[in-house]
């Protein structure tokens, strides 16, 4: 095996392209190490990106903020800015592992790990994150939700490497998101996970919503039917059943030693209603 | 195979050392360097007692690569007492009799002291969430989770 | 006997305080080595082919290609071991497979490699023709007839025939007849219940480091709770004269039974033997699951009758317990300890000891009784509910006390359980008022205790300090305790005593680590060491003074004469004796060899309070607090601690902690993200009360305080979560799923 740290992202491409055997990016690595000890991969090739510039950096776009592929939970939650803008989303990140795994763990390595019970990703998808991709052809952005294409792949090609991820700019009254249910307090994996964004009217009437949910079917999905069964409403008590029903419904899960089918579904719903209230709340919602 | 050349600072040394790539740091830290306090608990992340820091981060030694070092600075369990004098924390791990076997100590210790650094006036809940990642199965954390408030405390009024 | 009596000590000086231990700085700074942390010059790496079958015939093994492999020095493999006698049979087999494969983890070859990589490469090119046989996990499962067969004759005669072939054993206590009991009751409630496998969790995977001459002479380092238990059993697996092997027991990163066997030991001798260098082995915390010792699952009926004013009238269990592939579940102790809180007239208990495709069970801290515990304490809990009976109440009116005839035979001598039961019913937290979906729990527990064999070495040293031998490993402060048992009988400050963990060459044999019984039996082996060095230090005195030996007394750390007949002398210092030893007789030094017994039971009571989410089945423990019988606290800290690490040990059985196969009869959570123990933020402070009724069996009143707390927890929280979800919990752990489904059903 080999270990590269380059110390541009060309350079990066350049070293994952002409890799004849099998290549592995190290961020945070706290996936990767585990597998490479389980002997579960045997790469050729370690390409550490955080030598590479702009990798480690949370910059201000568009009203939104572009975070480096590299940047560590830790880094994230002490981003004041957003944290306030996407709270939701930090607190799923930072939900991953111990304090130890968040100073090194990044959410783009959560989501190219492509576990279907990946933390941050619901909450990605609740807020309608974008992934930017460079590779041997250039760059290109995705939505968040394509990027996992089944239980550990992912959606990137030959080459490619996820520089960025771009959440984006939100309307007024805005809220996220994001709960998971583990047996223990922390350190579990998520059994059910759900995160939701949304955006309320003048009058506290949802006008737009984003329901994501994790570990309940082979990737994390982008619920538009749960998403659908509360825009309009005040979140009252029938659209919260509404809400979980939709999100139940969207269930196709697996059982596991961590859950079983019945307990997901049942929960899925319990949580969207959950982190459904809290998303209200901080829109500013009041009932 | 041709092993990787490793500049590094550890515990404020100057540190050099060749290492395998797929070599850990909490391997390098054990069987390269002998420093062994740092110890081996899981191997994956999930216990905490390979914690150290890493340019004044907390990260678990298992996790890291040992040539992602080069350059860094590497804080350990044998970096936590000032020489001969103990740090406040391992004093009130001893007075409230914060160990048994003592195998997680040299985790719990380091990860602590880094709690401590960043926030001086923990409350009982950010410090059993901060030391959530350090398993300990003799305790029952009650004596540690006591030892780092009392620590805290101290430390605020000194 | 009153403690007064027991001992010459008035008030306790040393003892009952709580000095920073001796091993402290070292633990806090890094510097302790524990098993994982030795070198030796020339060292190699062994690493363990482990079977990936839960059940197969191993029809040969090829490691031609390994052995081809440059940097491997040695492989070792079932033919590398020779003969053994019966009762090492299952020992090493369970170390190296024979002729089959009996579990997912076990180990099949072993190589000794110039590096741990070499190593890992090595056990990729051994090859294993395995036949995959049908297999069994489940403890009912494998009662059945048509289970898969693990050995054809492994039952002996206690079986009645026509069981499945893996009943191996039966075990049947008790006195008077339940049916009459049951029939002079109000109601009678009848249960089932089951307890999944938990592990001890230790944090310290299995590690050492053999090295073996061409001359046959080996030294092992390991961590283990019983270094000459090492030495013995390895000694006997290798054809060796233990004289041969030296063991000395490393800083121990945590055990609660787990390392009371051996695993990696005897194959890394083998391996040391054959390479001629010496061989470093340590398991990954994925074999410590796969292969070391997890506890028994256990499946359990209890029935018990009542009358309406709360007096037990007749009580039975039948407990089933896997003890993994081979004979020696814990159910004997099971069905031994299961009422033992209680004074019955009519109780009866039987054990069945099952085989599984599963690893060997290893001791987990009161071995057997927690799952008993949970069952019993579940029932009685029940009928207090149905005869709306105050559960401390209930229990105190059936408690065992003094003169009790125990399910198990003995009649008990002065115990202490009332006495935790009264503690706990005037503790501020048994009226505290509860939220909703709050529940609380209640339940006793009970562990026997042991004393055994022990040897303490006690040598005074000529500046007056004192250098105390013991063979039994530290491995949660018994250091500490020595020295202020040795400094208290001296009568010299306890900074003055060093405590070291003596090799097995250095120190005769001494019994495991293990059964609570270092504070007693090598604590009362330091003192009878100290008094026997008393002796000969006043002896020493009377040739100073030139008056007769019994004309000397010690007193308070000073030589004295007895009285006024006896002369007019200074008392002369223990350091003032030891300064002139050369002069009266040369080294002066008090041994004790002796099979202790008398080491008093311990019981406990602990309460609890949870609260239980019914949407999610997931539980929070609110409040906790153990109350237990010490006899008497020599360090209150580390016995405290004794109380709230087996009660946090008990939560994560009743909670969450559980080994789970998949169809495959493979582990599906080998390492700590899937086997959850609790983690700090799950936890409150756990809140202790020592309670001492002295043990008559030690001179200081001293009782075993270690394996006891783990016994009520897993019922407690079961009768505190039931009360909580408003359903009856059966099955351990109460995962969220099992508790929401509950509620469900419930409603």
């Amino acid at each position: 095996m080999r270990y590269e740290a380059p110390r541009t992202l060309d350079q990066a491409v350049e070293l994952l392209s002409a890799e004849a055997g099998l290549a592995r990016v190290l961020a945070g690595g706290t996936d990767l190490l585990v597998q490479l000890r389980s002997e579960r991969i045997e790469p050729d090739l370690i390409v550490d990106i955080k030598r590479i510039d702009g990798m480690q950096a949370i910059t201000a776009e568009r009203g939104g903020y572009r975070v480096g592929a590299a940047v560590s939970g830790a880094e994230l939650g002490e981003h004041e800015g957003l944290t306030s803008l996407w709270t939701g989303v930090v607190e799923a990140a930072n939900l991953i592992g111990s304090t130890q795994v968040q100073g090194r763990a990044t959410m783009v390595g959560n989501l190219c790990n492509a576990s279907p019970a990946a933390d941050a990703v619901p909450a990605l998808i609740a807020a309608g994150a974008l992934v930017a991709i460079v590779g041997p052809n250039g760059r290109r952005e995705i939505p968040v939700e394509a990027m996992v294409v089944s239980p550990g792949r992912n959606a990137l090609e030959k080459g490619e490497i996820v520089e960025s991820l771009y959440l984006p700019a939100r309307a007024e009254r805005s809220g996220d998101a994001y709960l998971r249910f583990i047996p223990r307090t922390e350190m579990d994996i998520a059994v059910v996970s759900a995160g939701v964004a949304l955006t309320l009217d003048e009058s506290g009437r949802v006008s737009a919503a984003r329901v994501g949910l994790g570990a309940v079917a082979p990737r994390p999905l982008l619920v538009e039917a749960a998403a659908d069964a509360i825009v309009g409403t005040t979140l009252d008590e029938a659209a919260l059943d509404a809400l979980a029903a939709a999100a139940s419904a969207a269930c196709d899960p697996i059982d596991d030693k961590r859950g079983t089918i019945e307990y997901r579904i049942d929960v899925a719903g319990v949580l969207a209603k959950r982190a459904a209230n809290i998303a209200y709340k901080r829109a500013g919602g009041s009932r | 195979m041709s092993q990787i050349h490793v500049s590094t600072t550890i515990n404020g040394d100057q540190t050099e050392y060749l290492c395998e790539a797929e070599e850990t740091l909490l391997d390098v830290l054990r069987d390269r360097l002998g420093m062994t306090g740092t110890k081996e608990g899981c191997g994956t992340g999930d216990c905490g007692a390979c914690s150290v820091t890493l340019d004044g981060r907390l990260v678990c030694s298992c996790l890291v690569l040992g040539a992602e070092a080069e350059g860094r600075s590497v804080g350990t369990i044998e970096g936590v007492a000032d020489g001969d004098k103990l740090h406040p924390l391992q004093k009130k791990f001893l007075e409230h009799a914060a160990l048994q076997c003592g195998v997680c100590t040299p985790g719990f210790l380091v990860a602590a002291k880094a709690l401590l650094e960043q926030n001086n006036d923990p409350s009982e809940e950010e410090v059993r969430y901060w030391l959530a990642g350090n398993l300990c199965r003799c305790t029952g954390y009650d004596k540690i989770i006591r030892a780092v408030l009392d620590t805290a405390q101290e430390m605020r009024s000194a | 006997m009153p403690l007064d009596q027991q001992s010459d000590i008035k008030g306790f000086r040393v003892v009952g305080q709580r000095p920073l231990r001796p091993d402290g700085i070292d633990k806090v700074t890094g510097r302790a080595r524990f098993g994982a942390d030795m070198t030796a010059p020339g060292m190699l790496i062994g690493r363990v082919l482990r079977s990936p079958h839960a059940h197969a015939r191993i029809r040969s093994i090829d490691a031609s290609k390994a052995s081809a492999l440059p940097g491997v020095k040695a492989i070792v493999t079932r033919d590398d071991f020779g003969q053994v006698d019966d009762d090492m049979v299952d020992i090493l087999v369970n170390c190296m497979a024979h002729d089959k494969a009996l579990y997912d983890g076990h180990a099949v070859a072993a190589v000794a490699a110039t590096s741990a990589s070499v190593a890992r490469k090595a056990l990729k090119l051994i090859e294993v023709d395995y036949e995959v046989l049908a297999h069994v996990t489940d403890v009912d499962a494998a009662m059945t007839a048509d289970a898969a067969v693990l050995h054809e004759d492994a039952a002996d005669e206690s079986v009645p025939a026509g069981m499945s072939k893996n009943v191996v054993r039966r075990h049947e206590f008790g006195h008077g007849d339940p049916e009459t009991g049951f029939a002079a009751a109000d109601h009678v409630i009848a249960q089932s219940f089951k307890t999944e496998a938990a592990h001890q969790g230790y944090i310290e995977p299995h590690a050492c480091l053999a090295s073996m001459g061409p001359d046959g002479q080996a030294d092992l380092w390991v961590c283990t709770q019983g270094h000459y238990m090492v030495r013995n059993t390895c000694a006997a697996l290798l054809g060796m004269d233990a004289s041969q092997l030296r063991v000395t027991a490393s800083e121990i990163g945590g055990g609660f039974g787990g390392k009371t066997t051996v695993f990696i030991e005897p194959v890394a001798l083998a391996l040391s033997r054959k390479a001629g260098r010496p061989v470093k082995m340590t398991m990954s915390r994925e074999e410590v699951f796969r292969a070391s010792g997890p506890t028994s699952s256990s499946s359990i009926d209890v029935k018990i009758g009542m009358t309406k004013e709360g007096r037990i009238t007749g009580a039975e269990a039948t407990l089933r317990y896997q003890g993994g592939a081979f004979v020696g579940s814990p159910v004997e102790f099971g069905a031994m300890s299961a009422f033992a809180a209680y004074d019955l007239e009519h109780v009866k208990t039987v054990g069945w000891d099952i085989v599984v495709n599963r690893p060997k069970q290893a001791a987990y801290r009161a071995p057997g009784a927690p799952m008993a515990a949970f069952a019993v304490e579940s029932v009685v809990d029940e009928l207090c509910k149905h005869f709306d009976l105050d559960p401390l109440e209930v229990r105190l009116k059936n408690a065992s006390t003094e003169g009790s005839k125990a399910v198990y035979g003995p009649t008990f001598g002065r115990i202490g359980l009332s006495a935790t039961l009264n503690a706990a019913k005037s503790h501020p937290h048994y009226t505290a008022p509860l939220g909703p979906n709050q529940g609380r729990g209640v339940a006793c527990g009970f562990w026997f205790n042991f004393g055994g064999e022990t040897c303490v070495s006690l040598n005074i040293n000529v500046d007056g300090t004192v250098g105390l031998s013991v063979g039994t490993p530290d491995i949660g402060g018994s250091r500490a305790s020595m020295c202020q048992m040795a400094a208290e009988e001296l009568g010299i400050p306890y900074e003055k005593v060093r405590t070291i963990i003596a090799d097995t060459a250095s120190l005769g044999y001494n019994d495991v680590t293990d059964g609570s019984r270092v504070t007693f039996a090598s604590g009362l082996a330091t003192i009878q060491a100290a008094r026997d060095a008393i002796e000969k230090l006043c002896s020493r005195a009377a040739q100073m003074w030139g008056i007769d030996e019994e004309a000397v007394v010690w007193e308070e750390g000073y030589a004295k004469p007895a009285g006024d007949n006896a002369g007019k002398f200074e008392p002369l210092s223990l350091a003032d004796i030891a300064a002139v030893a050369a002069n009266t007789g040369g080294p002066i030094a008090g041994h004790t060899e002796v099979n202790a017994d008398g080491a008093g039971q311990s019981f406990a009571t602990h309460l609890v309070d949870s609260e239980v989410d019914p949407e999610t089945g997931r539980v929070k423990i609110l409040r906790y607090t153990v109350f237990q019988d010490a006899g008497k606290a020599v360090h209150p800290s580390y016995v405290e601690g004794q109380f709230q690490g087996g009660a946090v040990q008990g939560i994560g059985w009743a909670l969450n902690e559980e080994y789970i196969y998949g169809e495959d009869g493979r582990l599906q959570n080998a390492g700590f993200l899937d086997y959850r123990i609790p983690v700090a933020s799950d936890l409150p402070m756990i809140d202790t009360v020592i309670v001492e009724v002295p043990n008559p069996g030690h001179p200081y009143g001293v009782r075993g305080v270690g394996e006891t707390s783990i016994v009520p927890p897993l019922a407690a929280i079961a009768n505190s979560v039931s009360a909580a979800a408003g359903v009856r919990l059966t099955h351990l752990p109460m995962s969220p799923p099992r508790i929401q489904k509950a509620v469900k059903e419930a409603n």
